[in-house]
């Protein structure tokens, strides 16, 4: 270890060192307290953190530049994030941003003079809810509004540390309005657990088998068979990993189950880690749910303390297993799975090649399982209650229940479970929704739907979903959700493959072109090929599904689009007057002269 | 099965362990590529070298070769793919190839010539992106980088220095340097090393052997680079 050349930063640091350890696998975790101490990653810090931790300072830059919540430059001793998801939006969002920005003298993406606050969008902080929502200094602010604002404002200005902020600026609701299996049957800690110590690690997997769980991620893979995978892998240690990176713009169901369930999750975890043979667990939880972290961390204190973790589980000899939490920074992309294990390991992240599949070699290039939040809890029902009986539940291909995170036009947004198969009508029945003309389910990377389709059904054969469920009555303007998942693709690109960094720029220009007017038919046929292109060429997911939200709507509602169209066959991209604007405002004139 | 696949309804042999790019380069069948060089770990970021495989489109340079693959490469569908591909590397960086050294010698350009890149076709980003002239044998110009990180890959793997790295995410993406001051005049580089020699484009340039070798006799002046790579080893 070298000496770092900027001792008072160093001295800032040392106790973060001696409390996250030295491996470079805690990169990420010791740049988010360096983050909290000087407001910023100032360059001494790169320096120190690479010198402390043996790696390069490239290492360091590229991971303190590549997540949205920690910045190379100063952004204030107040930051505050307004949530930029289109339910957001449709709650007054960009009305109060620039009402808090006005009364405040700062402009978006700016830190005010004095250095005291800056104010920015962040993509969906997952409180849609109970939006419009926000994020200072990490802490979610909820249902905001004029008179909420005006107190932060206050608050703000006197300074006052947000720790000693009034409660109920922070107050996060879980509701639950419709409760299944997972959300509404008493679960006592431990009994998954018993069970399968009772029948074995390989009779607990042939229990997952019978009940056909798939991932609650999305993708909707058979648990059992990437729990068989990893078991069989060889390796050093096997790892059970928590995707706790709820990062899907309208999705906030695993932030209820974490609120409320979090020992059923943390109980599916040590299941898989009997199954799979895996002495280490860790859940990666989403920088924007950092408030709940401490309360995870008495779960699994208490959890200790029950003999649940920790070494010879309920008397199992040799059924060592403990959970560690890591913290996300906010980027998107961490969601995927092997950028979730690049993340795991402190590093940028980027999505890994494959094969090799994580289930061989994933964390620390070991076998590892990677399931949802929503899987695991799951899978401490299943190996309770049997394969049998969950297998029941739903449909042929979908058993078990899901749980939907609806938001947007609807008199009861919150959390409603249902088995697998339920229609869109009957979720739409439910929620309380008036005159619903469109559903985004699944988030901007899943499926928009119109009226026609209401009668599909959520389930794998027809709608699989991660759990959002975004209702927009009649009068929404669809272009207007798709210019918003435009650019939140745009933003939380990884930018590591051409086709994904520079298609989903192009996608948002294109959209921005076209809301400004000066869209043609041509562009129209430009989306449509770029979204060809980035799903044939992408290198994962997020640019495969990047193109998802404006082909379906260009297919589905083109007469939002063709109706901002210039009855023109061909229109400049250049905006000729517009690039004469800064001229305009050096010389102060406005006069016809000025303008083209 | 014995270990062959097939591109193009070729027939080439593969040892285990090689990834269908390597097979084709062993065979001198061409894939076009640009962040890829054999002589570094496969990284798969520019996608120029993607390729169906039995109905599936992969990234021929990570993907490892298997027995009984039906590889599609030099198809219509995918070298279109392809242009449009380098049509977004040049909207997004500035590429100006009549006034950059590189020209000739450029693996970007060549492919392009290659592809039948006759326009940039979208509209340009014009970023605004740093140059750094402060080491006395280099220049690293990074309005011309493509984020291939040949010379991250160089640097660490062949020149143990780690004198790049990236840094930012998304189209902000830039190439950073191993340095306190973050300029390569105050990293470890010499204009020896490996990462100096393996720029695709003109990114990082030697200083003072500008026009030593006079365009119209550069590597791709007369062979396009489907040939240059195939028959003399790699550039």
């Amino acid at each position: 270890m070298e000496p770092c050349e900027f001792p008072h930063i160093e001295q800032q640091l040392t106790p973060v060192f001696k409390r996250q350890g030295q491996g470079a696998d805690r990169l990420l975790q010791i740049l988010l307290e360096a983050q909290d101490i000087f407001h910023y990653i100032p360059a001494g810090a790169l320096d120190c953190v690479a010198a402390q931790l043996g790696v390069p300072r490239t290492r360091v830059e590229g991971v303190a530049g590549f997540y949205s919540f920690l910045s190379l430059e100063s952004v204030g001793e107040y930051r505050v994030l307004f949530s930029d998801n289109i339910t957001d939006h449709m709650l007054g969002k960009p009305e109060l941003m620039q009402y808090f920005c006005n009364k405040l003298w700062v402009e978006p993406g700016r830190v005010s003079e004095d250095d005291l606050v800056s104010v920015d969008s962040t993509s969906c902080t997952g409180m849609c809810d109970q939006g419009p929502a926000a994020l200072v200094n990490g802490w979610p602010l909820t249902s905001l509004d004029h008179n909420r604002l005006d107190l932060v404002i206050e608050l703000i200005r006197a300074r006052k540390p947000v720790a000693d902020w009034p409660p109920m600026l922070f107050e996060v609701g879980d509701n639950i309005h419709r409760a299944g299996v997972l959300l509404g049957e008493p679960f006592e800690a431990g009994a998954g657990i018993k069970a399968a110590l009772v029948r074995g690690a390989e009779a607990t997997l042939k229990e997952v088998e019978l009940s056909n769980l798939r991932g609650r991620g999305g993708a909707g893979f058979p648990t059992s068979r990437k729990w068989g995978a990893c078991r069989s892998s060889p390796g050093t240690a096997h790892y059970v990993v928590c995707n706790a990176d709820e990062g899907e713009p309208g999705t906030f169901k695993d932030r209820v189950l974490l609120t409320s369930h979090a020992d059923q999750v943390f109980e599916g975890m040590t299941v898989a880690a009997r199954v799979v043979g895996a002495a280490k667990g860790l859940l990666y939880l989403r920088g924007e749910y950092r408030y709940l972290l401490q309360r995870l961390q008495e779960t699994l204190a208490r959890r200790r303390a029950a003999g649940l973790l920790g070494r010879s589980i309920l008397g199992g000899a040799g059924f060592d297993f403990e959970i560690e939490i890591h913290l996300g920074a906010g980027a998107y992309i961490c969601g995927e799975e092997s950028a979730l294990i690049e993340s795991l390991e402190g590093k940028r992240g980027r999505p890994r090649n494959r094969p090799p599949f994580p289930v061989a070699h994933g964390y620390l290039d070991q076998p590892t399982v990677v399931d949802n939040v929503e899987t695991f809890a799951c899978a401490a029902r299943i190996a309770e209650k049997g394969g049998a009986w969950f297998a029941g539940i739903g449909t042929p291909e979908s058993s078990g229940s899901k749980i939907l995170s609806v938001s947007g036009d609807c008199a009861r947004p919150g959390i409603y479970e249902y088995p697998f198969g339920v229609t869109v009508r009957e979720v739409l029945a439910d929620c309380g929704a008036e005159e619903p003309f469109a559903v985004q389910v699944s988030g901007p990377s899943g499926t928009t739907l119109s009226w026609r389709e209401f009668d599909r059904r959520i389930c794998f054969e027809d709608l699989p979903t991660a759990g959002a469920f975004m209702v927009f009555r009649r009068g929404r303007d669809m272009f207007d959700a798709a210019s918003n998942f435009a650019r939140f693709f745009a933003h939380e690109s990884c930018g590591f493959c051409t086709p994904c960094r520079v298609g989903t720029q192009l996608q948002r220009k294109i959209m921005d072109k076209i809301a400004g007017g000066h869209g043609t038919a041509s562009d129209l046929e430009e989306l449509k090929g770029l979204g060809r292109l980035m799903k044939d060429m992408s290198h994962c997911g997020l640019g495969h599904t990047a193109p998802n939200p404006v082909l379906d709507t260009l297919e589905k509602f083109p007469d939002m689009y063709e109706r901002r169209l210039k009855a023109l066959a061909f229109e400049p991209a250049f905006d000729l007057d517009g690039a004469l604007a800064t001229a305009r405002r050096i010389t102060g004139r406005d006069d016809e002269w000025a303008h083209v | 099965m014995s270990d062959t696949l097939t591109i193009d309804g070729k027939e080439i042999p593969y040892r285990p362990g090689q990834t269908i790019m390597d097979a084709a380069m062993a065979a001198g069948v061409y894939i076009p590529h640009l962040c890829h060089n054999p002589e570094f770990k496969p990284h798969g970021s520019c996608k120029l070298c993607m390729v169906n495989v039995n109905g599936r489109n992969v990234a021929s340079c990570t993907m490892p070769a298997a027995s009984g693959m039906t590889v599609l490469n030099d198809t219509p569908e995918l070298n279109g793919a392809r242009r449009s591909l380098l049509q977004m590397l040049f909207a997004e960086g500035n590429h100006l190839c009549p006034v950059c050294e590189r020209s000739g010698n450029c693996h970007l350009q060549a492919l392009a010539y290659y592809l039948g890149m006759t326009n940039p076709h979208y509209v340009q980003f014009y970023p605004s992106r740093e140059v750094d002239a402060s080491h006395p044998d280099v220049l690293l110009d990074r309005n011309r980088c493509i984020m291939c990180e040949l010379c991250v890959r160089a640097s660490s793997e062949v020149d143990g220095k780690d004198v790049f790295g990236l840094s930012g995410r998304g189209i902000q993406t830039r190439l950073v340097v191993n340095a306190p001051t973050g300029l390569l005049g105050d990293s470890a580089l010499a204009v020896s090393d490996k990462a100096v020699q393996v720029c695709p484009t003109g990114a990082l340039l030697i200083k003072r052997q500008g026009y030593r070798v006079p365009v119209g006799r550069r590597m791709f002046d007369h062979k396009p680079i489907s040939v240059v790579q195939t028959e003399g080893g790699h550039d």
